[in-house]
């Protein structure tokens, strides 16, 4: 057998991505392209992601981001081995147009097609970066859409449990909120690390959710921490002091990264795993990589993080995700798949 | 010719594969379709492999690809563009898109002036007016059909086809006829001309005819920086 490429389409939220993977006879995998259209710049006069201008732009990108990634690949389609792409969990409209195209490409180029988990592809694009995973490791998946411990066994393939999620906003929802109320642009990771990098992140001692003793262990909560900042800006407001920008900004973010590194490693030492990936779009957050570093190191965690192009949603997390699944000689799913928005991240493939 | 037409502008699913010859109607050798809103995604691959099969044809024997592009409700209209666009790069054949109600119009055939109004939900239509010889004169639109009602008399239609005339035919007061859906050969006929000079297609552009449902934040922010 000789090397296969598998190409990945993504559509579940606001990027149209694109990527081909060459997989060797050994298992590795090879990164040939990774091209996304982003209709971020349309949704941020709404401040989040319109479902609907969402559907409408996968739309009109799916066939230019496909011959972007060939191009970029110097493959033809006829060259393709196999086609994955994400059948759920995310917007059911965007959802739907990129498995409707991959179902086409599927059926006229005669390959086989992998309906597959968006949550499983955030920790498959690690393996591009790092190579394959050890046997057991722990993943948390923190973005715009995502607050997830997951646990995987065994490869991608086989086994992905969520040992803890939110139980209400995503972490990157929390970001958006805040930036918001900062008056800083969305989406709001990017612009309140920045600022952040000028303030004291212990200059206020906002809540870590979930903390306590009879919590749930490895659950998250951002909704709590939003109201609080909200509250010490207003009340800072009402008694005519100045915002100190910098140390709002700081002081959040110190929050959401302890709690999800302080839970991850918690998690980790619990299940006696010792790798922790953190993937998504909040993984490039500068204070969230740092302290998880910090603490990893601290208890002989291995850590990995792909880099932010990999984290955040693309193609090349799909396909690399789909190569998992050929190589381990998993079904296609079939022609008359369904998209499934709440997808849970236990069912890797849809068959 | 062999051509592939599918349509999901509609609740039915549709795909058919369609001969077409310079001076002859087109001939329909195989067809799926399913009435099913919300099975579009699942089905419609299926029906044109299907339907391909049946006709004892292949993806390769294909030389166009014809595609409603609506108007019709947003989420199952796409399931068809982003099929025949994919298909259409995959197989490197050119995809005409035309408008639903076009082909609509064509099944009906009733040499009269004719209005053809699809349902596009929300009380309101989908429509547009073609003259006795199926030529379109007016649309398409969205409109409730309180206020379609009181352009007929200039519209001068008599007579009034698919889904949304059945809905508010007592508001509407035309006579019913029967094409509800476009048929394969409908969807062929509206594109025939151009598929036969091998014309270069139009773009792959829905007729959403509404703007996407989204509303500005208007909460004044907390803080304004310095
Ligand atoms: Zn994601």
């Amino acid at each position: 057998m000789s090397d296969r490429l598998i190409l990945g389409i993504e559509s579940s939220c606001d990027e149209t991505g694109v990527g081909i993977v060459r997989l060797g006879e050994d298992g590795s995998l090879e990164l040939l392209a990774d091209e996304v259209a982003s209709s971020v710049e349309e949704h941020a006069r709404f401040g989040g992601v319109v479902p609907e201008v969402a559907s409408r732009a996968h739309l009109e990108a799916m066939v230019p981001t496909m011959r972007r990634a060939l191009d970029a690949s110097g493959a033809e389609l006829s060259q393709i081995h196999s086609i994955a792409v994400t059948a759920g969990p995310g917007l059911a409209g965007a959802l739907l147009v990129g498995v409707s195209a991959a179902k086409a490409y599927a059926a006229a180029l005669g390959k086989p097609l992998y309906g597959v988990n968006h949550l499983a592809g955030h920790v498959a694009a690690d393996t591009l970066q790092h190579g394959a995973l050890p046997n057991r490791c722990l993943a948390l998946l923190v973005s715009g859409g995502h607050s997830q411990l997951l646990l995987v066994e065994g490869g991608l393939a086989n086994s992905i449990t969520e040992i803890g999620s939110t139980v209400d906003d995503a972490a990157g929802e929390a970001y958006d909120k805040v930036a918001r109320l900062l008056d800083l642009p969305y989406p709001g990771g990017p612009p309140i690390d920045k600022l952040a990098k000028q303030g004291n992140g212990c200059a206020i001692a906002f809540p870590r959710g979930l903390t306590g003793p009879r919590d749930a262990k490895y659950d998250f909560s951002f909704s709590g921490l939003k109201t609080s900042v909200a509250r010490w800006v207003e009340r800072a407001e009402r008694a005519g002091e100045e915002i100190p920008l910098a140390d709002v900004a700081a002081s959040f973010q110190e929050a959401v990264a302890d709690v999800l590194t302080a839970k991850a490693i918690r998690a980790a030492k619990d299940l006696k795993v010792d790798t922790l990936v953190i993937s998504g779009g909040v993984a490039a957050n500068s204070r969230l990589s740092g302290l998880a570093a910090e603490r990893c190191a601290e208890a002989g965690i291995e850590l990995r993080v792909p880099r932010p192009r990999l984290c955040t949603d693309n193609g090349a997390m799909i396909a690399a995700l789909g190569a998992h699944l050929v190589a381990a000689g998993a079904k296609p799913s079939p022609m008359d798949l369904s998209t499934t928005p709440g997808l849970p991240v236990g069912t890797v493939q849809i068959l | 010719m062999l051509v592939l037409a599918v349509d999901t502008a509609t609740p039915a699913v549709t795909a058919g594969v369609v001969e077409l010859a310079p001076d002859s109607p087109p001939r329909l050798l195989a067809k799926r379709v399913t009435l099913n809103a919300k099975a579009h995604g699942e089905l419609l691959t299926p029906h044109i492999s299907d339907s391909l099969e049946e006709a004892g044809h292949t993806f390769a024997d294909l030389d166009a690809i014809v595609v409603g592009a609506g108007p019709g409700p947003f989420t199952g209209l796409r399931v068809g563009l982003a099929t025949a666009a994919a298909l259409g790069q995959a197989l490197n054949r050119p995809v005409y898109p035309v408008a639903t109600t076009d082909a609509i119009a064509r099944d009906a055939a009733s040499g009269h002036p004719l209005l053809v109004a699809t349902d596009a939900r929300r009380k309101e239509v989908y429509w547009a007016a073609y003259d006795a010889a199926g030529r379109r004169t007016d649309g398409p639109h969205v409109e409730r059909p309180q206020d379609l009602a009181e352009k007929l008399p200039a519209l001068g239609v008599h007579h009034a086809t698919g889904e949304g005339a059945e809905i508010y035919q007592e508001i509407l007061g035309l006579e019913l006829l029967g094409a509800k859906h476009p048929t394969p050969e409908g969807l062929v006929a509206a594109a025939a001309a151009e598929v036969l000079a091998k014309a270069r297609p139009a773009a792959l552009t829905p007729l959403y005819l509404r703007r996407p449902d989204a509303v500005e934040p208007t909460g004044r922010k907390r803080v304004t920086r310095a």
